[in-house]
């Protein structure tokens, strides 16, 4: 176990030296700049000052080992929008509020996301699982910014029950909650529906069924248990994409999170900012990754780690 | 596939599925509404997407003479929302096509050859898969620029993955069919055998990688469109224009509330639409992405 982890810790630094790279290239690799005139309108001598002060003027390789070597001291630099603190100020300050709301939202999507999955596997091809299948549907294919205008448009401009955005106190977080833990409730249920159908063929079920087990004791013990396994495997990457997937609903509800930063950093070509966070959510997939991966093995006593031919 | 069907007996029998899938059935009519009002959208709108015709009616709120009002520049909305399905559309299929001609051979080539070859077409699929799609998008929109036909490309880039994955453990596995061994038995090339003979067997895969990969497609460009990093205006793209509208969403909710409503009924119809198709096609995919 200790040699798979210490494997899979080597491979993960492999592959963020490898996004790392990617992402800096490409970063520089798009003509223009930060300080380009379309962006900030600076005499000839200023910018050139300013190249010189961010380092922008040295070889890019130079910039790149730079960076690297910095980052791996923690020292991420300032972010070019907002030059008054620290990269890490400016996360610890904007993490949190879209932590917030994304747990929240995963708070009510887990539980609800399983039990509408459950109830559709029980009953395949029912009204119930049709409806389930469209509610899975729906937030999974539709983007979460529409059922976030819906949420505004019925609960704070037809009812007003909610504010229409901000970040001040519960009642701010209740819609972007609700709309954030929309494409999580429909993935899980998702999963947990077909998940529970397939452990549902299978033959100990039949064996569980033919012994006169009761109906409860078989899913709890029986398809539940086999049935979470697959489920764990898209669950927790959804606590990285807590980051990322939050710049719709931030958008929507006006919330200064840390999503909008992923975006409005690649255009405006903030490149600290950018490999600081690009590097940032790598980590916490590769993280996300290999917790899945050893989750697995104490969950799931036929998976064998490190070993191949059992592995399929 | 034991015996080659008719092309026509295979789409009666899938038809004859599908049929039975009411929320597919539901989804394919809305559908064909849509398509019909994008074929037609000259006749049944009254002005054209970027006519400025009622500049004395700004911001007029839905009426008979304008169904979903007027925005802020004197353009008829209506107009603009039933040409953004056309917009819709192409952004989907195109991508969705485009995406085919790069997950097709890369899947069949690495199911065939498996091995080295199959071992980096599998990274580059994981490598893509890693990072969320939209955020390489907007990489991608940074490094070609924007525009309608920028975007389909840079969609396809990012949505060839499944298609992909799909042809290739088909291929994989049909490649040790008896009717494979034969062929090679009586000496048949491998590219002849590939495209011949494997190939036409994993048209199932390829369509239902393509049509779960235009839903998709139009969910991505309406979210680049949201960003303002999409299709330029004038050209009508529900995204942008649920974008544009957010700020005033307090005084003319109609701005808002009608593209979003397009765009969640077109994306939704689509993917049962695509579901209906993939689990007629192949029961063994049911209920799995």
């Amino acid at each position: 176990m200790a040699s798979y982890i210490l494997k899979r810790v080597l491979s993960s630094l492999v592959s963020l030296f490898i996004v790392s790279i990617v992402i800096f290239s490409m970063m520089h690799g798009v003509p223009g700049g930060p300080f380009d005139a379309d962006k900030m309108p600076l005499s000839p001598a200023e910018k050139e000052k300013i190249l010189k002060m961010y380092s922008l003027d040295k070889p890019l390789y130079v910039q790149y080992l730079d960076f690297m070597w910095n980052a791996m001291h923690l020292r991420f630099g300032k972010s070019y929008q907002s030059p008054g603190e620290e990269i890490p100020q400016l996360i610890g300050r904007t993490l949190p509020v879209s932590a917030l709301l994304g747990g929240l939202g995963l708070a009510y999507a887990i539980p609800l996301g399983l039990f509408l999955g459950a109830f559709a596997a029980r009953k395949p091809n029912s009204f119930a699982d049709y409806l389930c299948t469209a509610l899975a549907s729906y937030t999974i294919s539709v983007p979460v910014y529409v059922s976030g205008i819906f949420l505004v448009l019925v609960f704070s401009l037809g009812l007003h029950w909610f504010p229409t955005g901000g970040f001040a106190g519960p009642k701010t977080w209740i819609m972007p909650a609700i709309a954030y833990g929309l494409f999580p409730l429909g993935i899980i249920a998702r999963y947990t529906r077909s998940s529970m159908l397939e452990v549902l063929n299978e033959p100990y079920i039949l064996t569980a069924r033919s012994k006169g087990l009761s109906e409860w004791r078989l899913m709890r013990h029986h398809v539940l248990r086999n049935a979470l396994i697959p489920i764990l495997t898209i669950m927790l990457p959804m606590f990285a994409g807590i980051m990322t997937g939050s710049i719709f609903v931030e958008q929507v509800f006006r919330i200064p999170g840390l999503g909008g930063y992923f975006v409005s950093s690649i255009y405006k070509r903030d490149y600290p900012l950018e490999m600081t966070l690009m590097l940032f959510i790598t980590v916490a997939l590769a993280l996300t990754f290999l917790l899945i991966d050893v989750l697995y093995a104490i969950v799931d006593p036929r998976i064998r780690l490190g070993n191949k031919a059992e592995k399929s | 596939m034991i015996a080659q069907q008719l092309p026509l007996a295979r789409s009666l029998e899938v038809w004859s599925y599908y049929r039975k899938n009411r929320l597919a059935v539901a989804g394919l009519t809305v559908l064909l509404i849509l398509l019909a009002s994008a074929v037609f959208a000259p006749f049944i709108t009254p002005a054209g997407y970027a006519d400025q015709k009622y500049l004395h009616e700004i911001n007029a709120f839905p009426s008979f003479q304008h169904f979903f009002g007027v925005d802020n520049v004197g353009r008829d909305y209506f107009s603009r929302v039933i040409y953004g399905i056309r917009v819709s559309f192409l952004v989907g299929f195109a991508t969705a096509l485009i995406a085919l001609f790069i997950g097709v051979p890369l899947g069949a080539v690495a199911g065939y050859l498996a091995g080295a070859v199959d071992w980096i077409v599998m990274r580059l699929i994981e490598t893509f898969s890693v990072i969320p799609p939209l955020l390489v998008a907007i990489l991608f929109v940074t490094l070609f620029g924007s525009g309608l036909q920028n975007v389909i490309i840079i969609l396809s880039l990012v949505s060839w993955m499944d298609v992909c994955r799909l042809v290739r453990g088909e291929v994989m596995s049909l490649k040790e069919r008896e009717y494979a061994l034969a062929a090679r038995a009586i000496g048949v090339g491998p590219t002849r055998l590939l495209f011949r003979h494997l190939m036409p067997n994993a048209l199932a895969p390829i369509i239902i990688g393509m049509v779960l990969c235009v839903p998709n497609a139009i969910m991505l460009e309406a979210m680049l469109s949201f960003l303002g990093i999409g299709v330029n205006p004038p050209t009508p793209s529900w995204g942008q224009m649920v974008s544009e509208s957010l700020y005033y969403v307090q005084f003319y909710w109609f701005l808002t509330f009608f593209p979003a409503l397009f765009l969640a009924v077109t994306v939704l119809s689509l993917s049962f639409v695509g579901d209906g198709i993939r689990d007629a096609m192949d029961p063994k995919l049911r209920g799995r992405r």
